[in-house]
């Protein structure tokens, strides 16, 4: 159940819009950062809020890229695969030439697109071109974006989430 | 380098702040023309300076104003669009972060032209520091009078908020954009106008924020001022170009409009990277042909790259070098297009895969001269699609099939890409 003090937040909210449907996109942020994914208990309450039925709100939150239906790791990747970023390669001839920063990311982290690792601190997500292509190859964690992107600097960005003590834990949205 | 309008006022590490602005002359067109000139004299103007849309179609910004008719009913919007989820286009998140109140003072201005009450700027989720950019003046402009009820005194009362996507290419296109913020799935519609019918059922005006950028400058400086500003006679001010790929110095440049090709690539973006050789690139964004490099002196406005037929779209120059395989790089962008397609008809739901399918059968070196054959079939057929999204994403391989089709061939003829291991 979502805190009532957030309920209350999110009700003040959608009132003031004066078209709660309005609010949708908002709703489902602020939802799914309370339980860490758009879970189904999350969405019926995320529905109710709005006056909206379940099943409109699912049809937008299966649409949208960022609203994540399944649980995700407390960080997630947005990898860009944007035709910029997969051309950009340059120092990433180590890791093969079919390789790219997605396939390293998802090497290194053992796990494919769309997984979460073993230990929950990162999911790949597929995604379109995020918008920094002139810090190609780029990524976005938890929204923030880094680039351009070698394995070397990757791999630190890894090492250094891997080693934020859990008071810092950064929440997507 | 030559006048920088639109940026003039960036910095490397943050956004102008409002004090900054002003003292740029920042809105002194708002204090010229609220409550002293009238509405209709504002668009009269805007369609004097000849500016056209920077969202990509190139539209007449008057024009578009001028679909509204003058008794249309009220609350009246204006959705500054900020979505740019293109491969290859950033301008915008450039813009936003260099001087986020010059696109509030357009804002503000095209709503007093089309006397609206209020504006809903969409923004996509990965410009999450822009929102909060634009966001975080909003109170410092309601304080200073600038936003808000009777604004300076003049009686015109005008509100912005924020409206934050959840990040699907097609919420770009107006339609959609205004579906996707009454809370709907985002799909094209093409049925109704938008200056009759858009946000809620009442009359809409969505400008990119590039077009609203603009302007202040014109209001200020007069549209004979913004026209000459442009090289080229059918030009309209200035353009900001985003360069990107097999550049040494990827960014984003603002130049006259009509500037050529090749001067952007070669002399503002830095040439080619580490002297390698261009072989194409595509000029207005993912959505554009290929453009190979027998039109490098192309002037960069929206007639002169027509006249080749090509797009200028958003401006978004993305530069392959003569080791990039081209086949691969159309089948990259097919699959971001088949992937964001938002499923609505049948030749963009299905033709696009199928595209794919196509392409990747030719790069694998598993195809004959007949998968090339249906592949330039579909590329035509996809204008039976319902909105522009599926000849858009066609571009890029018309232009593949129109220059390129020895490397296509090349592709069929050696069983496998000629560009593996090279």
């Amino acid at each position: 159940m979502l805190p009532a003090k957030l309920k209350k937040t999110l009700k003040r909210d959608i009132k003031q819009s004066g078209h709660p449907r309005e609010k949708a996109v908002d709703v489902m942020y602020a939802v799914q950062s309370h339980y860490g994914y758009l879970s189904d208990e999350g969405l019926a309450e995320a529905a109710e809020l709005l006056g909206m039925s379940e099943l409109e709100l699912e049809e937008l939150a299966t649409f949208y890229d960022y609203i994540y239906r399944r649980p995700v790791g407390k960080y997630v990747l947005h990898v860009c695969d944007g035709v910029v970023c997969w051309m950009c390669h340059e120092g990433w001839e180590c890791v093969g030439e079919e390789e790219s920063i997605v396939t390293y990311l998802c090497a290194r982290l053992g796990v494919e697109v769309g997984e979460t690792t073993p230990d929950g601190l990162f999911t790949v997500l597929p995604s379109a071109c995020i918008g920094y292509c002139e810090n190609a190859p780029a990524m976005l964690v938890n929204g923030k974006p880094y680039g351009p992107l070698t394995p070397a600097s990757l791999d630190e960005v890894l090492e250094e989430l891997r080693n934020q003590p859990p008071e810092e834990m950064v929440v997507d949205r | 380098m030559s006048e920088q309008v639109l940026l003039q006022n960036r910095r490397p590490d943050r956004p102008a702040t409002l004090e900054e602005y002003r003292a740029s002359g920042g809105y002194e067109a708002l204090a010229k023309v609220l409550g002293k000139a009238k509405p209709r004299d504002l668009t009269k103007m805007v369609l004097d300076s000849g500016l056209k849309g920077r969202g990509g179609a190139g539209f007449p910004t008057g024009r578009k104003w001028s679909f509204l008719r003058e008794d249309a009913p009220h609350p009246r919007y204006v959705i500054p669009n900020t979505d740019e989820m293109e491969p290859g286009t950033f301008k915008d998140r450039i813009l936003v972060g260099a001087d986020p109140h010059q696109i509030i003072e357009g804002t503000i201005l095209a709503g007093y032209a089309n006397q609206a009450q209020r504006a809903v700027i969409f923004i996509r989720p990965s410009y999450e520091l822009e929102a909060e950019i634009l966001e975080g003046e909003f109170a410092k402009l309601r304080e200073a009078n600038l936003l808000g009820t009777d604004i300076l005194g003049s009686g015109f009362d005008f509100d912005i908020t924020l409206h934050r996507s959840a990040g699907r290419y097609i919420c770009g296109e107006a339609s959609a954009q205004v579906k996707a913020i009454q809370g709907e799935r985002p799909r094209p519609d093409k049925e109704s106008h938008m200056t009759d019918s858009g946000l809620w059922g009442r009359p809409t005006i969505v400008n990119n924020v590039e077009t609203l950028a603009c302007l202040p400058h014109i209001l200020r400086h007069g549209a004979e001022w913004f026209k000459g500003l442009a090289l080229t006679p059918g030009g309209d001010g200035t353009k900001l170009f985003g360069v990107s790929g097999m550049v040494n110095k990827p960014d984003c440049y603002e130049t006259p409009m009509g500037t050529p090709l090749r001067e952007i690539i070669f002399e503002h973006a830095g040439g080619m990277k580490g002297g390698r050789e261009f072989k194409a690139c595509l000029t207005g964004g993912a959505s554009t042909k290929l453009l190979p490099a027998q039109h490098l002196d192309v002037a960069m406005d929206f007639e002169s790259l027509a006249k080749i037929g090509h797009r200028l779209g958003t401006g978004a120059i993305i530069v392959f070098d003569q080791g990039a395989c081209l086949v691969s790089a159309c089948l990259n962008l097919l699959t971001f297009f088949a992937r964001e397609s938002c499923g609505w008809c049948t030749p963009c739901r299905e033709g696009l895969p199928y595209m794919r399918h196509l392409l990747l059968r030719i790069e694998l070196g598993d195809a004959d001269e007949g998968c090339v054959k249906r592949l330039r079939e579909m590329a035509h057929y996809i204008d039976h699609s319902y909105c522009a999204f599926a000849p858009g994403a066609a571009a890029p391989v018309l232009g593949l099939l129109e220059y390129f089709e020895d490397e296509v061939l090349e592709h069929i003829s050696q069983g496998c890409c000629p560009y593996k291991g090279v």
